[in-house]
């Protein structure tokens, strides 16, 4: 794998940019691999790099059905941040974002992740409370948080509206300086590139449309480019687990929705960092590249469609505009959606299923991205080891009979 | 002042006027007809932008919604705004505008440095540096973010507004050039409901900027007889200046009108623009086609101009946007360009066309003007870098892959039209699932099979004729009429026939010109070149996703219009595929940028979401309460007296529900009406205790579980009648708990005979607390015997209070002897008011809701939502009491579940500090040591913290692991770095029996 550098720039500009490796090889798929890893996200594809990294097991495919990056993962509003209330969620949470501070250099390919702090916003007595019981939470944890004072909000986000006559008046809000964005499409292809300079097949255009399971063990997938045979399988398709859980004669405790997104056009630094309101309803940053990223709600019903809609974007809309009014002549240059898979507490399922050989990592729901390193760390060490790591222990599908739940709806909300 | 490039006459500007504008401070002026960019040009103002990355100077390419280097800022103040491209921009009078993304100036732009280094900055070279030291990279974002943006956001709030409209038709027809103007008429006069709504100021699409004719009479002649028609109809709605932004299912439409846009601001009551939401029966997409620009060296100089533009700027806003001319196409329409340009007084140097042979009927006309044409050529380079000085024009080889015969000749001009072909613009269909076609003889792709009710037609559809483009739009509009049930009576319209044009010569698809060294744009507004394109290719970035993520080609303000065939072109070039192979992205919405202001409408400020007040609302303003929201309630929080702060207040309030007689606003309360046979056995279902055995005239407090065992909601509900109870819900889950019961009694339970009926808002609620309370009421209330055995706790009557019909209940959420006395909404003030001054005598005190919170936390009474989150079962709470063992009720198989069923569960205490005036803040973990540092174990949190008159110290509640079993053991409260001792109680702090509520 050739290195990335600003001297490597300069010697391929020499060359006029013509000696350039592939940043990831598009083989035929093998009859047989060690593992298969079902969904090209970045949650997939972290897997299949820390496979190869950190357990040897480097005969292992990806299989995408479309391209890489396409699902979740291209659509998401790259919120990082590992602000949540329970110990087990800042545990995998936390995990990743640590790892996401030395992505770049890990992947040797600049992910972006900028520390530009997230803030939550408190509109009323009862989210204060709420949001105050995160933060000393997470002071415990040693997770990084602070409460702001509308004050403090103000100078910390000047175009933020704190006028104590909104219609929801902010109370104060909780900051997480640790946490911030990053560029989603370069997860992807630095975790595919890290992988495929490993020996990782990556597979795009193959849809999985069945397992192989004898015995009670899995023994390959069936694809739309034939049969390919592996002891172990790991699911990661997001939106789309319960379709794949489906095939594999197992139903997950998920529904699937439309969640939405907008950019607006691309404009000047205005907005130094990420801001969240749950009551108001919208959460915005701005990307390098200048575009206001605003995360919208999902819609009221369950849908594989990956469109967005009007109303959800007129509401969120709204609630941008109370919170930032300078925004109002900005415009919306597009919107999009994607399908996110929510588990009853909003919590993920990372771990063995009841079918040997057959591993799960679904349930991400609204919030995922910001997992995606620690989430496929954990989720190698699941498949080499067949059993979860420490951190993931606590999400197996089984807590859903035990009701052990891991509440995240007041972290997690909506909210990314 | 002199226009220096403005034609002798001609043009649908209204020379008689004048109007005065500036841009990047420089006064120019313009006529009433003119946009931003037509003025600016015939001011000789060329240099418009600079681009996003290279910074290069940027001139206009286009004249319409699909120019990607004129975007300005328009105006100022809290009236700017970004990105407005200049075409659009229809000057008015004072006008202001900035041009954007240049340091100092637009003239000299420092950013232009990173020109120098453009060898350094291929497609994604972000992700491939920076990396190093790690501790620099926030120092690079500093200077990565500043590049990058376009226009400076406003730095004030808009002072416009913005509306919203919704509406049906029968039939929309988007786009009213030729095609959309006859299926407009055609549909009309079948008498359905139309509309027919366009981009441009005008109707007229291309005819505005040609000079075909139709029956021998200019076609613009034809245009305005059609609108003067669906003008005067009553079935037509036509919307000028408006975008057609998204097409969503079910043919549900979002449009952009902008109103008052092309003022300088919009006049009294009137919006700036309105949204418009239209459901249409059937869709007549009439959007026409763009063309496209071709991919040479430097194509992206001020003064290389699309020849279409060149053709509006002359013939429609009587512009020359240059003195001397070269053309350059791969298809028929460069001829007709040069004609109009010389036509002008433009000196056309010479017309190039890449086909191997020109174009024999164009030709002799161009003859007549002198105008000499070299076929088999191609601009291979451009001299210039503010602006077109020269071209050079080159031999291409016969497979048009290389030059031959040496760099060729170089041809002096100032303005360079260029015709690559054409694109139909299909954002619309594709936006509503229509599938695309690949067309090999358009190079480009037109529409396939539909999805929605939609039919496209004229340029759209492929079509280029004009004739045709009529025909095809006539029979669209009466067919849509048709589908949608309307039928026409008699004849249809004539139908007009255009003048003989040449037929055409077969384009010579060519999306990358050889030659030439310097760079070759694909996207002009995001900076991408065809070497960019290459490179991700070479990278492995092969789905066209890929590839536009990789380069950024496609993804600006301008949705690509101008790009995203070329750039198909490349890629399939580079892949040595088909462009069908690979394939198209995904069109998203909105086709054009809508404005923030406009999507949220009159939903802003005040009016962002309902406000909810009670019928005692202005009296609590008048008496100087200050309110706390409660889901979309505001509630009065406390009555501060003057010079008193909140916690004064408040302890005046407890007190004088302690000690003598307070008064609150309870009106807020959910309240649901349930009728039927079956409601017993509902709420029996419902709540987590018995209420088959409740008696007529008695009340029960419930609990609600969610299906996981947790406590969702609780309150108190009277039994009315056999079949009727009136329910009581916490204030914020009013809504959803109606919805819950309607779900478990529709789609569940549909065998139950119940209705449930909210009735929050038909009550006002007077809720009266403290030993006085009975003495008040008996004041109040003749017809009740009011005795405890008659009368007793938890029980209620009908009675007449104040001389209003009233509903009584007997119930206490202050742990007093309380009434709560419902009346009809209307008479909510007259009965505060006649309480309050009763209650004189006994000093009667309003409290609010912090004051009732510390009244019944004092008790014990749990808030739900405060004590509860979510992961609480009654259990946890303490409430055993509550929870049926006899019957089934919803959630009772998720207590059993082991972990549910855990001893060591979070459970409800109370807590003492050691230090009495300490009050710690609610949310503070509970921990068992004294040090705080992480990484600690949290064993819980306070729910619940206050100061209490009554018991002359601070006390919390919270919920602490196994905490059932504590009582008596010291933990320590655990916030901002502090851990403080506190001793674990019972959560119940004052009357432990019980009594006085029963008094
Ligand atoms: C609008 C939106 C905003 C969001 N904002 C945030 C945010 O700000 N912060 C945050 O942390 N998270 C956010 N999320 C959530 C986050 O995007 C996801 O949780 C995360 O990206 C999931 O990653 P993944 O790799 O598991 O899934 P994906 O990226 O969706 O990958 C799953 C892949 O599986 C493939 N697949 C599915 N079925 C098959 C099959 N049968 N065969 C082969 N392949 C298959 C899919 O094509 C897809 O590529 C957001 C999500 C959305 C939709």
């Amino acid at each position: 794998m050739a290195r990335y550098s600003i001297f490597a720039l300069a010697r391929n500009a020499l060359r006029r940019h013509r000696d350039w490796p592939l940043a990831w090889r598009s083989p035929e798929p093998k009859a047989a691999y060690d593992a298969i890893i079902v969904g090209g996200g970045g949650h997939g594809l972290a897997t299949a790099y820390y496979l190869a990294k950190r357990h040897g097991i480097t005969n292992v495919a990806v299989l995408e059905k479309g391209w890489i990056g396409g699902g979740n993962t291209g659509r998401n509003t790259t919120i990082v941040r590992s602000n949540y209330l329970h110990d087990e969620s800042a545990g995998i949470y936390d995990h990743a974002l640590k790892l996401w501070e030395g992505l770049s250099q890990e992947l040797n390919f600049n992910v972006m992740f900028s520390a530009r702090g997230v803030i939550n916003l408190a509109h009323d007595e009862h989210e204060a409370r709420e949001l105050r019981r995160r933060v000393f939470a997470n002071q415990l944890a040693g997770v990084d948080a602070e409460w702001l004072t509308p004050l403090q909000l103000k100078e910390f986000c000047p175009i933020l509206n704190v006028d104590p006559g909104m219609r929801y008046p902010v109370l104060g809000g909780a900051l997480q300086r640790r946490a911030g964005t990053a560029r989603h499409d370069a997860v992807a292809w630095g975790y595919a590139r890290g992988a495929d300079g490993r020996g990782v097949d990556i597979i795009q255009n193959c849809e999985v449309t069945g397992f192989d399971i004898r015995d009670g063990q899995v023994r390959g997938v069936r694809t739309t480019r034939g049969e390919i045979a592996a002891p172990k399988v790991g699911v990661v398709a997001a939106g789309h687990s319960s379709v794949l859980a489906e095939m594999a004669g197992l139903r997950l405790p998920i529904q699937s929705h439309p969640l939405q997104a907008l950019v607006s056009e691309p404009v000047k630094p205005v907005m130094p960092t990420v801001v969240m309101s749950n009551a108001v309803h919208a959460y915005m940053s701005q990307s390098d590249k200048g575009e206001l990223v605003i995360g919208a709600g999902i819609d009221s019903y369950n849908s594989y469609a990956q469109r967005g809609s009007l109303p959800v974007i007129e509401e969120t809309i709204q609630a941008v505009v109370e919170l930032f009014p300078i925004t109002s002549r900005l415009k919306m240059m597009r919107q999009w959606a994607g399908i996110v898979d929510v588990c009853p507490d909003a919590s993920p399922i990372i771990g063995l299923t009841p079918v040997e050989g057959l591993y799960f990592n679904c349930g991400w729901g609204t919030g995922g991205f910001k997992a995606t390193p620690g989430s496929g760390h954990v989720f190698a060490h699941t498949i080499a080891r067949d059993e979860p790591h420490a951190i993931n222990a606590p999400f197996t599908l089984d807590r859903f009979h035990s009701g052990t739940l891991v509440a995240e709806h007041g972290a997690a909300a909506v909210a990314h | 002042m002199a226009q220096p490039f403005r034609t002798a006459e001609g043009g649908r500007i209204d020379r008689s006027r004048s109007l005065a504008f500036t841009f990047d401070g420089r006064e120019m002026r313009g006529h009433p007809g003119d946009t931003l960019a037509s003025a600016l040009l015939a001011n000789g103002n060329r240099l418009v932008g600079r681009s996003f990355k290279y910074h290069r100077p940027r001139g206009l390419l286009a004249a319409g919604g699909e120019e990607p280097n004129g975007l300005v800022r328009l105006r100022r103040g809290g009236r700017a705004e970004p990105n407005v491209r200049a075409t659009l921009a229809e000057l008015y009078d004072g006008l202001t505008a900035e041009s954007q993304n240049r340091w100092p100036s637009l003239n000299f732009d420092l950013g232009a440095v990173t020109g120098l280094a453009t060898p350094l900055f291929p497609a994604g070279f972000y992700y491939k540096t920076f990396m190093w030291p790690p501790a620099w990279w926030p120092a690079y974002e500093g200077v990565i973010r500043r590049m990058a943006g376009l226009g400076r956001a406003p730095a004030a709030a808009d002072p416009d507004r913005y509306d919203h409209r919704h509406d049906h038709c029968d039939v929309l027809v988007v786009g009213g050039g030729p095609a959309g103007l006859a299926a407009a008429q055609w549909a009309a006069r079948t008498g359905a409901r139309v509309i027919l709504a366009d981009e441009g100021s005008e109707f007229g699409g291309s005819l505005l900027s040609g000079n075909e004719s139709l029956d021998g009479k200019p076609a613009m002649a034809w245009a305005e007889r059609i609108l003067a028609e669906l003008a005067a109809a009553g079935n037509v709605h036509l919307l000028p200046r408006t975008t057609v932004s998204g097409y969503y299912d079910h043919n549900y439409l979002g449009m952009l009108e902008r109103v008052a846009d092309h003022l300088a601001e919009p006049a009294d009551n009137q919006p700036r623009q309105r949204l418009w939401k239209v459901r249409a029966g059937q869709v007549v997409l009439a959007t026409g086609a763009l063309e496209r620009p071709l991919v040479f060296a430097d194509n992206d100089r001020p003064g290389v101009m699309l020849a279409s533009a060149a053709q509006s700027y002359v013939n429609r806003y009587g512009v020359r946007p240059g003195d001397r001319a070269v053309l350059v196409g791969n298809n028929d329409s460069a001829y007709p360009a040069a004609l109009d340009l010389a036509a002008a007084g433009v000196r056309v140097a010479a017309l190039v066309d890449l086909r191997p042979e020109a174009h024999l009927d164009w030709l002799a006309r161009l003859d007549e003007q002198g105008i000499e044409v070299m076929a088999g050529r191609a601009v291979t380079g451009v001299e210039g870098r503010d602006g077109v000085r020269g071209v050079r024009i080159a031999k291409l080889s016969d497979d048009g892959k290389g030059i031959v015969g040496g760099v060729g000749r170089e041809v002096e001009c100032d303005l360079l039209c260029m015709s690559g072909g054409w694109t139909p613009s299909l954002h619309l269909f594709s936006q509503s699932g229509g599938k695309l076609l690949w067309d090999e003889g358009l190079a480009s792709f037109r529409p396939g099979e539909a999805v929605q009710a939609v039919r496209v037609v004229g340029a759209a559809a492929g079509r280029f004729d004009l004739t045709a483009c009529l025909a095809a739009g006539a029979e669209a509009g009466n067919a849509a009429a048709n589908d949608s049930g309307h039928r026409r009576r008699g004849r249809g319209p004539r139908r007009p026939t255009a003048e003989e044009m040449p037929p055409p010569l077969a384009a010579r698809p060519m999306f990358l010109i050889p030659g030439g060294r310097g760079k070759r744009f694909v996207d002009f507004q995001e900076d991408v070149t065809a070497a960019d394109l290459q490179l991700a290719v070479r990278e492995g970035y092969r789905s066209v996703e890929h590839v536009k993520r990789y380069t950024t080609a496609g993804m600006g303000t301008d949705q690509g219009r101008t790009t995203n065939v070329n750039a198909l072109g490349v890629v399939a070039q580079e892949l040595d595929v088909s462009v069908p192979e690979v394939g198209h992205t995904t069109f998203r919405p909105p086709f054009s940028p809508v404005t923030f202001g406009a999507l949220a409408g009159r939903q802003v400020g005040e009016l962002l979401d309902p406000l909810r007040r009670t019928p005692m609302h202005g009296w609590h303003q008048a008496n100087g309460a200050v309110f706390e929201p409660v889901g979309q309630w505001l509630r009065p929080y406390y009555y501060p007296a003057p010079g008193e702060d909140m916690q004064a207040a408040v302890n005046r309030e407890v007190k004088a529900a302690r000690h003598s007689l307070a008064v609150m606003d309870a009106t807020t309360l959910g309240k649901i009406d349930i009728q039927g046979p079956d409601a017993a056995e509902f709420l029996n279902r419902v709540y987590t205790n018995g209420w088959k055995a409740l008696k007529v005239g008695s009340c029960r407090y419930g609990l609600m579980l969610g299906e996981e065992g947790m406590v969702m909601d609780d309150g108190v509900t009277a039994r009315l009648g056999e079949g009727h109870f009136h329910m009581t819900t916490t204030t914020g889950n009013a809504a959803s708990v109606l919805a819950w019961l309607e779900n478990w009694s529709q789609t569940e339970w549909p065998e139950l005979r119940v209705y449930c009926n909210s009735c929050t808002e038909h009550w006002a609620v007077v809720s009266i607390s403290g030993p006085n309370a009975r003495k008040l009421m008996a004041e109040l209330c003749d017809d009740v015997d009011l005795s405890p055995e008659a009368f007793p706790f938890m029980t209620w009557r009908q009675g007449t209070v104040a001389g209003l019909p009233a509903r009584i209940f007997r119930v206490s959420f202050t742990g007093e002897l309380s009434y709560e006395i419902n009346v009809p909404a209307g008479c909510g003030l007259n009965l505060w008011q006649t309480v309050l001054a009763a209650g004189e005598k006994y000093g009667i005190t309003p409290f609010g809701t912090e004051a009732m919170h510390v009244l019944r936390a004092e008790v014990g009474f749990i808030i739900v939502g405060q004590e509860t989150d979510g992961t609480v079962t009654p259990l946890d709470l303490g409430m055993d009491w509550i929870v049926s063992r006899k019957k089934d009720f919803l959630g009772k198989r998720s207590l059993s579940r082991s972990d549910t069923a855990r001893d060591d569960r979070p459970q409800l205490v109370g807590l003492l500090t050691e230090d009495p005036n300490l009050r710690v803040p609610e949310g503070a973990q509970l921990i068992p040591g004294s040090d705080p540092r992480p990484p600690v174990a949290s064993q819980g949190h306070v729910t619940s913290s206050y100061e209490s008159p009554n018991l002359g110290r601070t006390f919390a509640m919270g919920l602490l692991q196994g905490g059932g079993e504590r009582h008596g053991e010291v933990v320590h409260v655990a916030f901002d770095g502090r851990a403080a001792p506190a001793t674990v109680t019972a959560p119940r702090f004052f009357d432990p029996e019980g009594s006085r509520a029963r008094g």
